[in-house]
């Protein structure tokens, strides 16, 4: 079964958070919005789940913690302990505070690369990647509302549905 | 819906919607460069040779082409290094820290703050680069594996803490700016008329369209480097002080200095982004968004700063009496009073004083006074860094130790042509990149801006 969608592009941010009710009420099914910039509550409005990021971000920090302090151990305490200026290295819990600045570059190395190469990984975001631009002026000031339709009578209603509702044109 | 009082200053003035803020920060990209651009990009290209001349002679013939002597065995190399990263820490505090305390005001000028301080860091990165005499054994500091025995690098060293401290600070600064960068460049790919530019925006942009689940994830990411990026960049300065605070030299071993360098860092930073936005706000008619709201704003934040380093010079001398150490003692006194006093109360003067004439409102609003404050700081805090390292050095524990340091024309080609370093990615950046965060300035597009409050003015009325 083929899906299509029916698009609606609005040229005011209000009139489309006034207007995302008003399709749901109806059975419409909104599937994406575009948008030049973060709308506040759109993401409430849409339903869209809690992004999982900020504990990936965590994860990927207490790796880094642990691989420096796995590094650190390995080679100022097991390797090749050094005695400087009387300052032995023999065990790890005593070098602890010297390790710190350490330990925190790392973990905050790996939480934001982590982070940041998953959030392009997810939203595919790479460079060479083609936008699926539906209106050129989508990032500048104009709001495209996209809903799933089956059928091309479904497709006209919600056409009509967005257009009652203030879009510009649709398509 | 966002409300603001109208009783707050406008942070986006004339009237503004969301498509003038497009055509405003793509104009300079879509439409030539004017004289003044390209007399200053001449300049900074010069600069820039000559910083090539200088560093190669320098890598070429070695070390000794510099005024560095036995006893003096840091100066201008450590003094420019700690000067540019330093500077580079206001791009970090308006971008992560304001953001985390939401002043909406870091909005017009965090592109260009976060611009200087990738570009900053590349050039005290090159310092650091240029003072190991030989570059080709740069990887020494990195723990890999060598083929001198099973010799590590010691990680209870602050030099070694400053590799991983200054990488980590670069390499997170650089995605924090290009992620922000991202939905811009989409804008600009959607405008594009030639050929060219599409081709190259569309791979600049990564593809980007705006979608909710998108937007969701940037607003999430920002936050989180914003809150990773805040410690990040006081740890960069702390760990840069620790250089010296973790020595033995009188003038150095000190406690206060982590919170001194970082308060000199954000000084020196914000006085950077006043001498560079002040020119930047006028050559590409960005004064409706860099208004004088956000000048006043940062000179705030320079005089507070300024405030907390002149508590931290008169703390060092009080300490150096108060400790009894006779060595300690000295080296504050032949600061002051010795040789090179001329660079220590060049110093207090521009760093001490000059900051203090923002106290009046009329000064803070001034371009013309910011302009010449923020070139007075940018000085007193070259000076500062000169101070700490070469007055503490050049009088060494035994008297027939005792050296002046000067410096040679290589030195002083290589901080010169540091500044061409700095200036022509930062030209280029005014050119091809959208110098202001134009979809994040449009969420404030609707509470924060003249057009907005003009409007809550005239509903109030009814």
């Amino acid at each position: 079964m083929s899906t299509k969608i029916a698009y609606g592009i609005f040229d005011d941010d209000d009139v489309v958070m006034h207007a995302i009710p008003k399709l749901q009420e109806k059975k419409f099914k909104l599937v994406d919005f575009i948008s030049p910039n973060t709308i506040n509550g759109l993401d409430h409005a849409m339903f869209l789940k809690r992004t999982r990021i900020s504990k990936e971000a965590f994860m990927y920090g207490i790796t880094g913690t642990s691989l420096a302090l796995l590094m650190m151990w390995y080679m100022n305490i097991w390797d090749w302990p050094m005695d400087i200026g009387g300052k032995p290295s023999f065990a790890l819990y005593k070098n602890l505070p010297a390790f710190i600045p350490v330990t925190f570059e790392s973990t905050v190395l790996c939480a934001a690369h982590g982070m940041v190469i998953t959030f392009y990984l997810r939203s595919k975001l790479l460079p060479g990647v083609e936008p699926h631009v539906i209106d050129v002026r989508a990032t500048d000031d104009r709001f495209v509302m996209a809903i799933e339709v089956k059928t091309d009578a479904d497709k006209d209603a919600a056409h009509s549905a967005m257009k009652a509702l203030g879009a510009m044109y649709v398509k | 819906m966002h409300y603001e009082s109208e009783l707050r200053e406008p942070l986006i003035l004339g009237d503004k919607g969301y498509h003038e803020i497009t055509e405003d920060v793509c104009r300079p990209i879509e439409g030539k460069a004017n004289k003044y651009w390209w007399a200053a990009f001449t300049l900074a290209c010069m600069a820039l040779l000559w910083w090539i001349i200088s560093v190669s002679y320098t890598l070429g013939t070695g070390l000794g082409v510099w005024g560095l002597n036995k006893t003096v065995g840091w100066a201008w190399d450590i003094t420019n290094f700690v000067w540019w990263v330093g500077i580079g820490h206001a791009g970090t505090l308006i971008s992560a820290i304001l953001l985390l305390f939401r002043q909406k005001w870091r909005l017009s000028i965090n592109r260009s703050a976060e611009a200087m301080t990738i570009f900053a860091v590349i050039c005290a990165a090159s310092f650091i680069v240029s003072h190991m005499g030989r570059p080709w054994v740069a990887y020494w500091p990195l723990p890999l594996p060598n083929q001198f025995g099973s010799l590590w690098v010691n990680f209870n060293s602050p030099l070694v803490w400053d590799v991983f401290a200054i990488s980590t600070y670069f390499s997170v600064s650089l995605v924090f700016w290009y992620t922000g960068l991202i939905p811009d460049f989409a804008v600009v790919r959607d405008r594009a008329k030639t050929k060219g530019a599409k081709f190259w925006y569309t791979i600049l942009s990564f593809g980007w369209t705006g979608t909710a689940k998108n937007w969701q994830r940037f607003e999430e990411v920002s936050l989180v480097l914003a809150g990773l990026s805040t410690p990040l960049v006081l740890s960069v300065h702390s760990v840069v002080s620790m250089d010296f605070a973790t020595s033995l030299v009188p003038g150095w071993h000190t406690t206060i200095f982590p919170p001194y360098f970082v308060a000199g860092a954000i000084f020196s930073g914000f006085a950077m982004v006043q001498t560079l936005l002040i020119i930047t706000r006028k050559v590409l008619n960005l004064e409706n968004y860099i208004t004088i709201y956000h000048i006043d704003m940062m000179n705030r934040i320079i005089l507070i700063t300024g405030s907390i380093v002149g508590v931290a010079y008169i703390t060092e001398f009080f300490i150096a009496w108060y400790s009894g150490v006779e060595y300690e003692q000295y080296a504050f006194i032949n600061r002051a009073t010795g040789p090179y006093w001329w660079a220590y109360w060049s110093m207090m003067t521009c760093n001490v004083i000059t900051p203090q004439l923002f106290w009046s409102a009329k000064l803070r609003t001034s371009l013309f006074a910011t302009f010449f404050i923020s070139i007075f700081v940018n000085i007193g805090m070259w000076f500062e860094r000169f101070v700490i390292i070469v007055t503490s050095l050049h009088r060494d524990y035994v008297p027939s130790s005792w050296t002046m340091y000067s410096p040679t024309w290589v030195e002083v080609g290589i901080f010169i042509g540091s500044l061409g370093l700095f200036f022509v990615p930062f030209l280029l950046f005014t050119r091809f990149f959208p110098v202001i965060a134009m979809s994040e300035l449009k969420t404030i597009v609707k509470s924060s801006s003249s057009q907005a409050k003009k409007k809550g003015a005239h509903h109030h009325e009814h």
